[in-house]
């Protein structure tokens, strides 16, 4: 397929269909809206069904109900509805449904703002819902990477049986680049799902009721259920692990960042190199799981840690895990909408790389 | 020897965890004959609430998911919009539909959405233990209202079915009781003509069930009939609000 010039929102739809989804929930929030409205435009052409429901508490359960039924489906939102959707990702994960879901990042607490954001990182990785649970989330930091992870989601969602998280932020759900659609087995070759046996399609006469729950009044039955469901996770740390590493092994800094702050962050190292510095770059490609390892490679002779952030410093505790207190780190955080710029990234590298605290 | 009755095919074999006296296995056995009656047993998709019936999905015979408190009319709706060709019906209770449900059982209604909704009306939140729900009525007691609901302070119960009645996505409303036979073929004959309403594919469709709560209201299963019919009916009318078939 041919390269197109392409917005953001619009390339999460595109890829969603492109990767055999055909129903989207959705409910309108700035600046995720164009995907809600492409969506409405397109679905239809493919035939599938794009709903707006009443909230986004409706949307993620419309999500968990077509799920159930076995039909690959997405939702989308911007952080405060993300916050709603809390409720239904738990269940969710809990009745171990596939589905995914895009935040397109904007600032907050509350009502915040809406321009681009990173600070709905905890809520991603952590689970942010109640219970013990946890979800793959891609952090895509080009409209292609965009395009690419959405369409994984669908492969790793259905794999893992488990909501996967698109985590975009306002800059890439806005601006325009040139995309390539590849196909399925192109991003995941060798990936051979299962049949969803377990859906609900009605038992036609010839099998025993099939059941979509997530309620276990037996505390034993629970902790096996919540056993099973971290056996899973355990995989996925093990297998699914994204990240681009680049030059960690003889760095004087090393620089931490993902999605649209990974871009600043890689023109500040370019300056930096052009100057005669050694400045490595870790890039977290999922968020969950966190590329832990990584950090290991980085060489003995590092000054320090740069984590830059669009938000107070969140991702900065999983650099903390994975640095085990071998070097200091050291953070460059911009929020509510306010960006942080190549000129202060390379500031802060100079000063890590000069020895100065 | 001739089998003059027996348990409809639409239930399981389980037990079930319901007090004594409450009508919940009732209006079961009334859903769950329709389904096999109207031959959608086998491609029914039920959606079970939070409350005394979140363990329906271990009754009904037929694929059920399990929804999160309120949000069974959203859930039905994914189901029905991915799979138009099953029959997908909800079961919930006051608290689950009236109370935190209540944009989700408004918004199905609104889009005329083709599901069906069994609501069952019992006037107190039964699982957690007898506390208000927006159904209770004036003077009643409940754990939360102690000294029994006030105007004042709680407002006035709310009537779903009349509410629902003004939405023209509404297709069929009826409110019906299990207070005594006659009441219950009521039902049944309401209930089925709500699963019939999206064989037809006119819209959603509701019943509202009033039931007894013996265990919660303290009183013995006949005295909490007597209870339903003396003071929930008067406040709650039997009878449809809405019908397909005179919109014809």
């Amino acid at each position: 397929m041919a390269k197109i010039l392409m917005k953001g929102n619009e390339v999460i739809g595109a890829a969603a269909i492109e990767a055999g989804c055909k129903y989207f929930f959705g409910y309108p929030i700035t600046p995720q809206s164009e995907l809600p409205e492409y969506m409405s435009r397109e679905l239809p052409k493919v035939g599938g069904c794009f709903l707006q429901a009443e909230s986004e508490v409706s949307a993620i359960n419309m999500v968990y109900g077509a799920a159930g039924a076995g039909k690959r489906v997405m939702t989308s939102t911007s952080s405060p509805g993300m916050a709603l959707k809390q409720e239904g990702i738990t269940y969710l994960a809990g009745a171990e449904l596939p589905c995914v879901i895009c935040n397109v990042m904007r600032g907050g607490p509350g009502l915040g703002g809406i321009q681009p954001s990173q600070s709905d990182y905890f809520q991603a990785t952590r689970g942010g819902g109640n219970g013990d649970y946890r979800h793959i989330v891609f952090a895509p930091a080009t409209i292609q990477e965009l395009a690419d992870y959405v369409m994984l989601s669908f492969v790793k969602a259905d794999q893992y049986r488990m909501p996967v998280i698109v985590l975009a932020d306002g800059m890439i759900g806005q601006m325009m680049e040139a995309v390539e659609f590849k196909t399925l087995e192109e991003l995941a070759p060798g990936v051979n799902l299962e049949e969803k046996t377990w859906a609900t399609d009605g038992t036609k006469g010839n099998r025993k009721p099939n059941i979509i729950n997530s309620l276990f009044l037996d505390p034993q039955e629970l902790e096996d259920h919540n056993w099973k469901l971290d056996r899973r996770y355990k995989v996925i740390e093990d297998k699914e692990v994204l990240c681009e590493t680049v030059e960690v092994e003889d760095a004087d800094v090393v620089v931490c960042a993902y999605g649209t702050t990974s871009r600043v962050v890689k023109n500040a190292i370019s300056e930096a190199k052009s100057k005669g510095l050694k400045v490595g770059l870790i890039r977290p490609i999922t968020l969950w799981p966190f590329p832990y390892d990584e950090f290991k490679k980085i060489g003995e002779n590092c000054k320090g840690i740069l984590v830059v952030e669009m938000s107070t410093g969140q991702m900065i505790d999983d650099v903390k895990i994975a640095n085990e207190g071998r070097f200091p780190i050291h953070f460059n955080g911009r929020v509510g909408g306010m960006i942080p710029t190549p000129a202060a990234v390379l500031e802060d590298i100079e000063k890590i790389a000069g020895g100065r605290k | 020897m001739t089998i003059v009755y027996e348990k409809s095919k639409g239930l399981t074999d389980n037990e079930t965890h319901y007090c004594p006296g409450c009508t919940h296995g009732i209006v079961h056995k009334l859903v769950a004959e329709s389904l096999v009656e109207l031959g959608i047993l086998d491609k029914a998709i039920g959606v079970a609430p939070v409350g005394c019936s979140v363990l329906a999905y271990n009754y009904f015979n037929c694929d059920m998911h399990e929804a999160a408190h309120g949000r069974a009319p959203a859930v039905a709706t994914g189901i029905k919009r991915v799979r138009p060709e099953n029959i997908v019906f909800t079961y919930q209770g006051d608290g689950d539909l009236a109370s935190i449900g209540t944009a989700e059982a408004v918004h199905v209604a609104h889009r005329g959405e083709k599901i069906t909704t069994i609501f069952i009306n019992n006037a107190i939140y039964g699982m957690t233990g007898g506390q208000m729900a927006p159904t209770t009525l004036i003077g009643q007691k409940a754990t939360t209202a102690p000294l029994g609901r006030t105007v004042e302070h709680s407002g006035m119960p709310l009537r779903m079915s009349e509410m629902l009645a003004t939405i023209d996505g509404a297709a069929f409303v009826e409110r019906v009781a299990v207070n005594n036979p006659a009441n219950i073929r009521k039902a049944k004959k309401a209930i089925k003509r709500a699963f019939e309403c999206q064989l037809e594919g006119k819209g959603f469709a509701i019943v509202e069930v009033l039931s007894t709560c013996p265990t919660n209201w303290g009183k013995t299963p006949n005295d909490a009939l007597t209870w339903l019919e003396e003071n929930m009916i008067p406040y709650y009318p039997l009878g449809n609000f809405r019908n397909f078939e005179e919109d014809k």
